[in-house]
């Protein structure tokens, strides 16, 4: 079973390969995938890679990396959906930790606590000192920014960061920007960037080559994917204008538990799982709020996100990864890539 | 103030009645249709402000009522009343001293709006 799932995946990273962007083929992998997500950058399209097998020792270049993403941790949330949140936190961290190759660092995009509160900062900090990855960069979600505007948030993990805690930063040829749409919402509205961030990020990108490989990141979709549930932002369509011109171009985002993707053009979308509790597939439940899955399949629909990028191929890969190593989880995914 | 105490409690039984009949004689009758009680509750359950729109009179008390699992918070776009930020079963309640429509949402989930009517 594992065998076969593993040529799956395979043959849509060969697609991926000839074809440039192969949607179907990727798509495919991303529900069979599940729960976490293996990101390959390589020369800046996207390719989907198994998470422990991609992963293998020696199929490192010089200059390929991988990184991690983690989302939604909501430490400090206890409700039935899952009552102990930090124990599948440190199990995706076990999990990035057996990984063969040590990522070169992990983004988390938001949503650490549930209620921005020191205690609960505290038992995050205390569960990711135990990454082997030692640089994490940080992204706020909007319970990390309750009651104080995110100061307390800035002060913990946006040391170096603009405004609301946005950045940019490159990695081996790579450039990332870490985004925050979670500040000053407006009443009715869905997530927003605001003016200033996007002056900032159209010049942030000004004086990248066409050729350089952008990765955005920010904590609600930048990208539409369900307005009644405010499950987008307001003006990310100002801020992707700005990385039109550019060849090869991934947003990660969380905030709905679950895997959605989207490729447009040369822009690949992707949402990661959470490490607390899933949410429901787009208008499937009244609202958005936490969904209790029985106890044994918690940890098929929480996970990781790797993302391995190679140098000498021509595709970046995107794998997402389940907290439990479960065989059966082929279908696991029901809420599915949402751009199918 | 001990002399409106009485004058309420002697219309309190009276009033009941009426109001009884009248919810037994028209179920239709909601809280957006007419003033409601002094005191009128606001509950939070699924993301949706219930209900959206409430009619209180003047000088009535409002409590939102947090139901769901996730956090939420009952925020007036004028600025001029703002809960802290309610847990499960946390409350907030503010008093409506002065007539007109107070629009509010959740700052957490902007999509979530309400109105608050004062008559």
């Amino acid at each position: 079973m594992k065998e076969k799932k593993q040529d799956l995946i395979d043959q849509n990273l060969q697609d991926l390969n000839n074809d440039g962007i192969d949607r179907r083929g990727f798509l495919k992998c991303m529900a069979w995938a599940g729960t976490g997500l293996v990101w390959t950058l390589s020369g800046g399209i996207p390719v989907s890679k198994a998470f422990a097998k991609g992963m293998g020792k020696g199929a490192a270049k010089g200059g390929d990396f991988t990184f991690v993403q983690i989302s939604d941790s909501h430490i400090g949330f206890n409700k039935p959906a899952n009552p102990d949140v930090t124990a599948t936190l440190q199990t995706a961290i076990n999990k990035i930790n057996a990984m063969p190759h040590t990522p070169d660092f992990i983004i988390h995009t938001g949503d650490l606590s549930q209620l921005s509160k020191p205690s609960e900062f505290d038992t995050l900090d205390q569960v990711l000192k135990g990454a082997s990855a030692k640089d994490i960069h940080f992204v706020p979600g909007e319970h990390d920014m309750l009651s104080d505007n995110g100061e307390q948030f800035l002060q913990r993990y946006g040391k170096g960061t603009k405004g609301t805690g946005w950045s940019s930063f490159d990695h081996k040829g790579v450039h990332f920007v870490g985004l925050v749409n979670v500040a000053n919402l407006k009443a009715g509205g869905m997530g927003s960037l605001g003016n200033e961030q996007l002056e900032w990020l159209e010049d942030d990108l000004q004086s990248r080559s066409a050729s350089t490989p952008i990765v955005l990141y920010a904590h609600i979709p930048l990208w539409t994917i369900y307005p009644d549930w405010g499950w987008g932002t307001d003006d990310s369509e100002q801020a992707l204008s700005y990385v039109k011109r550019f060849g090869s171009v991934t947003v990660l985002n969380g905030h709905i538990h679950q895997i959605m993707q989207k490729v447009e053009g040369k822009v690949s979308f992707h949402t990661a799982m959470s490490t607390a509790f899933p949410q429901p597939a787009p208008g499937t439940a009244p609202s958005a709020g936490p969904m209790k899955v029985p106890a044994d399949q918690l940890q098929r629909v929480l996970g990781i996100t790797d993302v391995n990028y190679l140098v000498s191929g021509s595709s970046l890969a995107v794998v997402d990864s389940p907290l439990a190593d479960s065989g059966s989880s082929a279908s696991a995914s029901g809420a599915g890539p949402g751009g199918s | 103030m001990t002399r409106k105490n009485v004058w309420i409690a002697g219309l309190a039984m009276p009033v009941m009645i009426a109001m009884l009949l009248l919810f037994a004689a028209s179920p239709r009758v909601t809280a957006n249709d007419q003033p409601s009680a002094a005191n009128a509750a606001v509950n939070i359950d699924n993301f949706v402000f219930g209900p959206q729109t409430i009619t209180v009179p003047v000088g009535a008390t409002v409590t939102w009522t947090n139901k769901d699992d996730i956090p939420h918070t009952s925020v007036s776009t004028d600025g001029v009343f703002k809960s802290k930020v309610l847990d499960t079963d946390e409350k907030f309640s503010y008093k409506f001293d002065k007539a007109g429509t107070y629009s509010y949402y959740c700052t957490i989930h902007p999509k979530m709006t309400g109105k608050v009517v004062v008559q």
